[in-house]
């Protein structure tokens, strides 16, 4: 088994938790982030439901202690702060003392900001500062300077697969050498251009999604930040520095189907996911727990269930579960929050469970893990589908 | 309901953007989706809104909309028999 | 032995017209006008009408610049596909957001949101090749197209992909280009006519385009040119490029003396363009210097373009008089350094030899 890129720190911000210990007791309580949307006025208000950071955008400031004329979106600030806690969390007080880079993700981009503004640039010059801040490169940018990082920065954008990508990049620049440290996530707030854009699809739920389940009816949107720290073998040895996990298998591949629809027997995914297992050197029976997309659409849970019998073949079908029905879907940012609840599972010996699930769906015999589990952990699968056909599978291990 | 149905034919060329196709090369009872014009699920939502801001039909369930887009010739029965507009 | 990486055909949809001619031989320094437009081809010749009813310009131009690198590769197939782009699709962003805000929410339809995701481009080649393999979309300002150039390199490197498709889009939208107006990024009508090399007041001239790139790890009779080396950094103070630039050739076993020409992003700003003007009249003040945004306009993905022209001129040994910063030259173009940064941030450093 290769022996895998060394995580030495996490910072999470959703909607179970401001910090990684309050989403950890977040999924091990059954305590749900999902609600009635608060912060963005939206004609839907009562046929979604959110998982939204408890926090306005002026707490956000407040805590980032930005300055009154600062200009950055909802998703540079919560990106931000995640990014700063992995930072911490890592120990690094030094962030250009090696060759560091971060890689991050997401979708929106400033859009929360854009959105709220745009028609009211051409009368308030005050304003005028939120233009820079819509796109994706800007959040990065944002981010990097929070940290005060010099070094290699750039930002992946597959939709929800984004943040799975990043870690991937992130382990192969580890791996290659390219890079020493390197801080990998992303970030998506919510913005009523994506609440309408996946109503139009209408693959919303009126809701609690219900991944896995005979009568799911969609998904919940979501918003959220994650960075993890990864580093190498090198500077931990050097730094003694504390290994959280490891990256130890990833794969990225096309479905090449449809724009916004999984194929039916979920080639992307299983493509992915075989990619992941060639990349770490495992069997498949050796995966203790799967993290699956499980957005609860339709769509996704058949294609990826399908996925998932053709990967395991006659073999059983390993403990899993979507934390989706905790958070929701938080697009590019979903890989790296389920990320760290991969890093946590394994640290705390735990299968979370998937919620709301009542009926297994009728095409297979797939049954989710209801409750919450306890058991030794070694290695959990990690998946994360995106539109434009984008499936991209990880592989975290005990180290 | 003849005027409807070359409506119909006029919104479906504008919205779906289908430049090359002109209202005498679709015929009332041509299948919309598949072989015939070849429209997808995409454009199956697109007909949804088209249906509700037009004519004040709300589908709630994507999967209604099978039977009533198979042609022009069912799409003008059922506006003609459930518009609110 | 690490696998080398290859340019074995390139495709470029631009501001000027760089599609069935032999180089820049129709280039134009247009100096009259704020934003430049693509020069289009004809798109009906290379898709179809059921897919091009639902694609803006970018993903056209994108889908366009590709094939005609494939062909040029006399390749069917690739490996992988890693686009980059600043804005992505901002046309269908534009029309999405603006009904949604038009009308409050109500009557929207989801065709220009799927197109608008940024991996559209990526998404629709691998849909058109039934292309499967890794496909990654890079979004950072003006390192998304060298973000995706050393990732492919690495793919090959790391000996996952034989074939890459890489490629920077960026297309032009009205109300996007009217508020940069308004942020003072691009240039006011009464700093016409542009001087791009010296520059006199602050903005741009934007413009728009895609270029595509077929990489492989083979070398072949129609090979370009070898990408040695490809560095990005966000952050460097003016007086630090020099020495960044010193590092990165030495990594390469090359002194500045050893380069043919250098490629400068010069884009027009007074504001930052100094980060150039210092190198070209030192450090650079005896190598053929270029340059090429006064041709493509500035835009994130611009740099692309760049690397067209120097895969190009490695290929003719020619240097248009066009683009020519100063009238220095060797009797042979065999290695060229690219150098790019916008507003003092996104450096990016690309090595190229024959």
């Amino acid at each position: 088994m290769a022996k895998g890129v060394a995580i030495t720190g996490m910072g999470i911000i959703s909607s179970i938790g401001n910090s990684v210990e309050e989403n950890y007791i977040s999924l091990i309580e059954n305590k749900i982030g999902i609600s009635r949307i608060e912060n963005i006025p939206t004609v839907h208000a009562d046929v979604i439901k959110v998982g939204e950071i408890k926090k306005t955008n002026e707490e956000l400031i407040s805590e980032l202690q930005l300055s009154e004329n600062n200009n950055f979106s909802r998703t540079a600030m919560i990106g931000a702060l995640a990014a700063k806690q992995a930072v911490e969390n890592a120990g690094i007080t030094s962030i250009n003392e090696f060759r560091t880079g971060l890689i991050s993700a997401t979708s929106v981009g400033g859009m929360d900001m854009t959105e709220k503004h745009y028609f009211d640039y051409f009368e308030k010059p005050e304003l005028v500062k939120y233009i820079t801040c819509h796109d994706g490169g800007d959040v990065a940018e944002k981010i990097a300077s929070e940290l005060g990082l010099k070094g290699m920065v750039t930002t992946i954008s597959t939709a929800c697969s984004s943040a799975a990508n990043s870690i991937m990049l992130g382990a192969r620049l580890i791996k290659s050498g390219k890079l020493d440290r390197v801080i990998v996530g992303g970030t998506d707030a919510l913005a009523k251009f994506t609440i309408n854009g996946f109503k139009t699809l209408m693959i919303l739920s009126d809701d609690y999604n219900k991944p896995f389940d005979n009568n799911r009816k969609g998904l919940n949107l979501g918003e959220a930040a994650a960075f993890l720290v990864l580093e190498s073998d090198e500077i931990v040895a050097k730094q003694n520095k504390k290994v959280l996990a490891r990256v130890s298998g990833y794969g990225n591949a096309n479905d090449a189907f449809h724009q916004t629809a999984s194929s039916e027997n979920g080639d992307g995914a299983y493509l992915a996911m075989k990619k992941a297992f060639e990349v770490s050197g495992l069997k498949p029976s050796e995966i203790d727990y799967i993290n699956v997309h499980g957005t609860a659409t339709p769509n996704n849970d058949l294609s990826e269930g399908r996925a998932l019998l053709r990967i395991y073949e006659d073999e059983k079908v390993p403990d899993f579960s979507s934390t989706k029905p905790f958070t929701g879907h938080t697009l590019a940012a979903a890989a790296a929050i389920e990320a760290v609840y991969s890093v946590l599972a394994i640290q705390n010996s735990v299968v979370y469970p998937n919620l709301n699930f009542e009926v297994p769906m009728e095409e297979f015999e797939l049954k989710p893990q209801k409750t919450l589990k306890m058991k030794n952990i070694e290695h959990v699968l990690s998946n994360s589908f995106g539109f434009g056909g984008n499936c991209s599978t990880l592989i975290f291990s005990k180290s | 309901m003849e005027a409807l149905k070359e409506e119909l034919k006029n919104k479906i060329i504008t919205t779906l953007n289908l430049e090359d196709i002109n209202i005498e090369d679709i015929a009332d009872n041509d299948p919309l989706f598949g072989d015939g014009l070849g429209l997808d699920s995409i454009d199956a939502l697109e007909l949804i809104v088209i249906l509700d801001k037009d004519y004040g039909i709300k589908l709630v369930d994507p999967k209604e909309g099978k039977s009533i887009f198979q042609s022009i010739e069912t799409m003008a029965a059922y506006i003609s028999a459930n518009r609110t507009k | 032995m690490t696998k080398k990486t290859y340019i074995n055909g390139v495709g470029c949809i631009s501001t000027q017209k760089t599609f069935d001619t032999v180089f820049l031989e129709e280039a134009v320094y247009n100096q009259n006008e704020t934003v430049l437009s693509i020069v289009s081809p004809v798109y009906k010749d290379y898709i179809s009408p059921a897919m091009i009813r639902r694609m803006a310009k970018g993903v056209k131009n994108g889908i366009v610049a590709s094939a005609l690198a494939m062909k040029d590769a006399n390749v069917e197939n690739v490996d992988a596909i890693i686009t980059g782009t600043g804005l992505g699709c901002i046309e269908d962003s534009e029309k999405f957001l603006k009904n949604i805000l038009d009308n409050n929410e109500e009557f929207l339809t989801p065709t220009s949101f799927i197109q608008s995701t940024h991996n559209t481009v990526g998404a629709q080649i691998a849909l058109s090749l039934q292309c499967k393999g890794y496909n990654f979309t890079y979004v950072n300002g003006a390192v998304s197209f060298e973000s995706a150039l050393l990732d492919a390199k690495m793919q090959i490197e790391e000996d996952e992909a034989n074939s890459i498709l890489v490629g920077g889009v960026d297309e032009n939208g009205d109300y996007t280009l009217s508020l940069f107006k308004l942020a003072g990024r691009i240039k006011k009508e009464n700093d016409l006519p542009s001087e791009v090399l010296n520059a006199n007041s602050s903005g741009v001239i934007y413009g728009e385009g895609a270029s595509f790139f077929v990489l492989e790890n083979e070398r072949k009779e129609n090979t370009y040119a070898e990408i040695l080396d490809v560095e990005i950094v966000n952050t460097l103070e003016e007086n630090e490029i020099e020495n960044t630039i010193i590092t990165f050739l030495k990594h390469n076993n090359l002194q500045i003396s050893d380069l043919d020409a250098v490629v400068f992003g010069f884009d027009g700003n007074s504001d930052s363009d100094s980060y150039y003007r210092n190198l070209s009249e030192n450090a650079f003040a005896k190598t053929p210097q270029l340059y090429y945004k006064h041709l493509s306009g500035e835009y994130d993905t611009a740099s692309a373009f760049a690397l067209w022209m120097a895969s190009k001129i490695i290929k003719t040994q020619e240097i248009p008089e066009i683009i020519k910063v100063n009238s220095i030259e060797k009797p042979a173009y065999n290695t060229i350094l690219l150098y790019n940064q916008v507003n003092g941030k996104n450096h990016s450093f690309t090595l190229l030899s024959k």
